[in-house]
């Protein structure tokens, strides 16, 4: 249906740059999720997309055309805000009826159009009911109908669900997810919910300080975070530092063979990659057990005055003040910024008899 | 596994009264009710007075023949129709001016915005009497004295702040996403402003509205100072009652017919806004 290329883009406030240089393509049916802190300038690049602010510098083309300068009202674009901003003095089929009135559509039709965007919604038959009749969810499906039925190019959507609670945040994240595949059409979501990103997204884009930071698969985004940023802003990771010499880390727990120049380096390792075994003399203790029910999370203070935290099956048992051995599976080193290595251990299975 | 037992419950479960009546706050509010309702209810008992002698609370003698007095006069007649034609001419004018300047005051963005706004503020800040007679000044010399449109023009520029303020404020509380939502929706910006914005500051325009309308409905020197000695408006008409007349009650009378068109305007208000409209178009 629709590609979208972003060029080369800049955008600046009052002499501060929030855009630097971005480029950026989206496929064809692709739904892709910017994710970032807050301000890193995500809701900035969806603005521009939409015609809502006009870069400073660069171009965006969708299908080939080019309509950096074009107003909102003439993009084949919609738009999910994250208020939902529905309009309340109309009632739900008038939110979703309004863009098809400006469009000079017959009535008949509208009527037709309105129903089938209210259905793909789980809507139906609530076209009579007022906006603030409606509850949180039912009102951001009103505003996704709403958008969609306007038939765009591009589906844009503004945190939509930030505003949700847990549970519905969820299921409208996976039937948000079935309509996007089930019409094939281009997405752009932004967020700042790694989970949310994880989830939704074909391909993941982390912004930083208006720069994209990575680019990648949530799969790779995961386990093979290119920054150290991007190694601690999805999910959770443990950073230890330490120094590198002759090709193995001076860590006292952990040893790490990388060809790697001497140096500082950093030691990332998830909480999932690491193994807890009861033991003697090793100097880290548990601090803490969390129960999540799916898994327990232990703290673990080490004996250089840090922490780092690891999963464990919900059947294993520890107790604050144990001491514990510590394996890691994986780990990557940065050092800086920039990743040096990764190194995957064979586990060394303990046995105790 | 440990089963509360109902015996163990105690019977008596300490209730706290959370709710209690706020003295201090009745108390004002009798206070004030005092000073603004008895002249008031005076004004009223007046207009129905046929005798009233000192030093008696209530008058000897109700009855309604200074009404009938009061309501045989042409002049009565014709300053309520001129009231009323001049309160609506000035308040639509005042709508057609001042709403999309609001509108422009609250979501763009031109040089000199600010001090364009203050100004609108300079016609309240000075003594309103000196500027009046300013301005008789220079409609003598365009011949604007004593005419209708003289007087539709100096009580236009006393609606211009209320007229301009409280809209500001009720489009500034427009969501900003529903007006972005419309463009997107393919609306270009005057429809965004007719479908979108207007409907959603309804409510507190509407009130601002009523209140321009009361307020030039009451409005006295500028149509005094202006329109004498043709245009004589009702609260005009008062004051020469009250001034040349040494019976209380054709002013009282007067003065009881002009609460009308504002106590129907406090009803409407009352219904169409309830919901604190009023305090969120002042910014509070």
């Amino acid at each position: 249906m629709a590609q979208l290329t972003l060029k080369n883009l800049g955008k600046s406030f009052d002499a501060t740059d929030v855009i630097r240089d971005l480029s950026l393509d989206v496929a064809d049916g692709e739904l892709v999720c910017l994710l970032g802190p807050s301000g890193s300038g995500k809701s900035t690049v969806l603005r521009m997309v939409g015609g809502f602010e006009t870069p400073n510098r660069g171009a965006i083309l969708i299908d080939g055309e080019d309509v950096t300068r074009v107003p909102p009202e003439k993009r084949p674009t919609g738009m999910v805000f994250q208020s939902h901003a529905l309009w309340s003095h109309m009632s739900v089929a008038g939110n979703v009826a309004f863009g098809l009135k400006l469009r000079g559509l017959p009535k008949t039709q509208i009527r037709e159009k309105v129903g089938e965007a209210l259905a793909l919604v789980g809507l139906e038959g609530y076209g009579e009911r007022r906006v603030w009749q409606l509850s949180g969810g039912q009102q951001q499906r009103v505003a996704i109908a709403r958008a969609l039925v306007l038939e765009p190019k591009i589906l844009l959507l503004d945190e939509p669900f930030a505003s949700l609670d847990q549970h519905l945040r969820e299921r409208l994240r996976e039937e948000l997810r079935d309509i996007q595949r089930r019409l094939g059409i281009t997405t752009l979501f932004v967020t700042h919910g790694q989970d949310e990103a994880l989830a939704l997204a074909d391909r993941i884009v982390v912004l930083r300080g208006g720069e994209i930071e990575q680019v990648a698969s949530p799969d790779r985004m995961y386990r093979a975070p290119q920054t150290r940023f991007v190694a601690g802003f999805i999910g959770s990771m443990n950073f230890l530092p330490c120094d590198m010499r002759g090709g193995v880390s001076d860590h006292p727990l952990f040893a790490v063979r990388a060809t790697v120049p001497d140096g500082p380096v950093e030691l990332a390792i998830r909480p999932e990659a690491l193994t807890l075994l009861p033991a003697r003399g090793t100097g880290a203790r548990v601090h803490r057990v969390t129960d999540y029910g799916t898994h327990l999370l232990v703290d673990v203070d080490l004996p250089d005055g840090g922490r780092l935290k690891a999963m464990c099956p919900p059947s294993a048992r520890y107790e604050p003040g144990q001491e514990v051995a510590l394996e890691a599976g994986h780990v990557a080193l940065f050092r800086g910024d920039a990743k040096l290595a990764e190194v995957t251990v064979e586990r060394r299975v303990a046995v105790h008899v | 596994m440990t089963a509360i037992d109902p015996s163990t419950l105690s019977a008596e479960v300490p209730v706290h009264r959370t709710k209690r009546p706020d003295w201090l706050g009745l108390a004002l509010a009798l206070a004030l009710g005092i000073v603004v309702v008895i002249p008031l209810l005076v004004v009223a008992i007046w207009a129905f007075a046929e005798v009233w002698r000192y030093p008696s609370l209530l008058p000897q003698e109700f009855g309604f023949r200074f009404w009938q007095a009061t309501l045989a006069r042409p002049d009565v007649w014709a300053a309520m129709s001129l009231s009323l034609r001049l309160s609506v001419t000035v308040t639509l004018l005042s709508a057609l001016i001042c709403l999309p300047a609001a509108y422009a005051f609250a979501r763009m963005d031109f040089p000199g915005r600010n001090l364009l706004f203050l100004s609108f503020l300079a016609s309240h800040a000075f003594p309103k009497f000196g500027l009046l007679v300013a301005i008789a000044g220079i409609f003598l010399n365009l011949g604007l004295i004593s005419t209708f449109w003289g007087v539709v023009l100096i009580q236009l520029v006393g609606t211009l702040m209320m007229m301009i303020w409280i809209p500001v404020a009720a489009f500034q509380n427009v969501d900003r996403a529903m007006e972005e939502a419309a463009r997107d929706a393919g609306a270009g910006p005057i429809r965004v402003f007719w479908s979108v914005s207007l409907p959603q500051a309804a409510p507190t325009i509407f009130a601002a509205v009523l209140l321009s309308f009361v307020g030039t409905f009451y409005e006295t020197e500028g149509a005094w100072l202006i329109g004498a000695p043709e245009i004589r408006t009702m609260p005009v008409l008062m004051i020469t009652y009250i001034n040349n007349q040494i019976v209380v009650q054709y002013g009282a009378v007067l003065s009881v017919l002009l609460w009308v068109p504002s106590f129907i305007a406090l009803m409407f208000t009352r219904r169409l806004v309830g919901s604190g409209s009023f305090a969120k178009g002042f910014g509070v």
